[in-house]
């Protein structure tokens, strides 16, 4: 039973999953939390180590949920499950390929039914970031200072693109001070 | 073609960090410029087709070059290839992670990194409202569909269809009006 409930709602998260990385975190954080497959306290240390290791996001999740939740197989049918939707929906895609650009490049529905999705793709960001703001993870005004310094220099690339700031907004860097910072000020 | 697949996308699943987007540059380095698979044009096409399409932008591509480039056993080797990377890192953290978030030094860094990590979700939403041409009006769809989420507890499954039925519908109507 609990295979089939990891694999079903991996497969939803595939499927459903619009708009990359980031988006699909708000589909992932509301199925492992529903089942209590994982703490929310649990989950944001999953992005952070997702954000410092390679791979896309999903599929970290998908591994290290399906591996706490079910161990090795687990972990197997979780990652298989995330990537099947894409399997089926893209390899149609391709095999169409040549009719579906005609068809599609212009068609008004296809385009405008893109464009709003992309509106509900910020909320759905948005929302992975709302349902995080709570006390396990904010626990006093120091949480608050790295957050406004982190969010501060990951936007500031938008107003001086030049090398220093591209180097000083890397997530990777901004995680490891974090951690460094958290060593210091909680140790 | 399977191992040749499998092999540049190995290398590109493992060097990349930072998720889907971070390797389409090193995507289209190794299979357009170096490899030849396909040209510059059928690339672009391609990212528009993986990110339009629901699933991972990463596998999405691979899927697609892998068919493009060697048929059903270049999707086998280029898919293995782009998510065996994550996967066995993945396993490999997951399996001495419980024993380590014990240690105190441990658990002291995650406090620090935790609200970094909601920082890292929440600045790009500047970025994305930015790219996505967004307006006063236009805001209200984002600031609902969060509401629901956040507050009313409705799983972003519904919002996504309910976005894609109602601009179906309010397409249809639209039309059906002026061709009266």
């Amino acid at each position: 039973m609990l295979y089939l409930a990891l694999f079903l709602s991996f497969f939803k998260i595939g499927l459903f999953g619009f708009g990359g990385g980031l988006a699909i975190l708000s589909l992932i954080q509301m199925e492992v939390e529903s089942h209590g497959w994982m703490s929310q306290q649990e989950f944001v240390d999953i992005v952070a180590v997702s954000q410092v290791t390679p791979g896309p996001i999903g599929i970290n999740c998908a591994t290290y949920v399906g591996y706490t939740a079910a161990g090795f197989w687990g972990s197997v049918l979780t990652t298989t499950a995330i990537v099947l939707p894409s399997l089926i929906i893209m390899l149609s895609i391709c095999k169409a390929y040549f009719w579906l650009s005609h068809k599609f490049q212009g068609n008004p529905y296809y385009e405008q039914t893109l464009r709003m999705l992309r509106f509900t793709v910020i909320g759905l960001v948005a929302s992975a970031a709302l349902m995080l703001i709570k006390p396990t993870n904010f626990i006093d005004a120091t949480s608050w200072i790295i957050f406004a310094v982190v969010a501060a220099l990951t936007i500031l690339p938008n107003f001086a693109k030049n090398k220093v700031t591209e180097v000083i907004s890397h997530p990777i860097l901004l995680i490891v001070l974090a951690g460094v910072a958290g060593y210091f000020i909680y140790a | 073609m399977f191992f040749q697949l499998f092999w540049t996308y190995l290398k590109i699943g493992t060097f990349t960090l930072g998720g889907g987007y971070a390797m389409l540059p090193l995507i289209q380095r190794e299979v357009v410029d170096r490899q030849g698979w396909i040209d510059e044009e059928e690339f672009l096409n391609m990212i528009a087709l993986a990110q339009a399409a629901p699933g991972l932008i990463a596998v999405n591509s691979a899927i697609f070059i892998g068919w493009r480039v060697g048929g059903w056993r270049g999707v086998c080797g280029a898919v293995l290839g782009a998510v065996l990377p994550s996967f066995l890192i993945i396993l490999a953290i997951a399996m001495v992670f419980q024993d380590w978030k014990e240690q105190p030094a441990v658990e002291a860094a995650f406090k620090g990194i935790r609200p970094a990590v909601v920082a890292l979700i929440a600045a790009p939403l500047f970025k994305m409202a930015k790219s996505a041409k967004i307006s006063w009006i236009t805001a209200l769809i984002p600031i609902a569909a969060a509401l629901l989420i956040w507050l009313g507890h409705v799983n972003p499954v519904w919002v996504i269809l309910a976005t894609i039925v109602l601009t179906l519908c309010s397409i249809w109507l639209f039309s059906y009006r002026s061709s009266k």
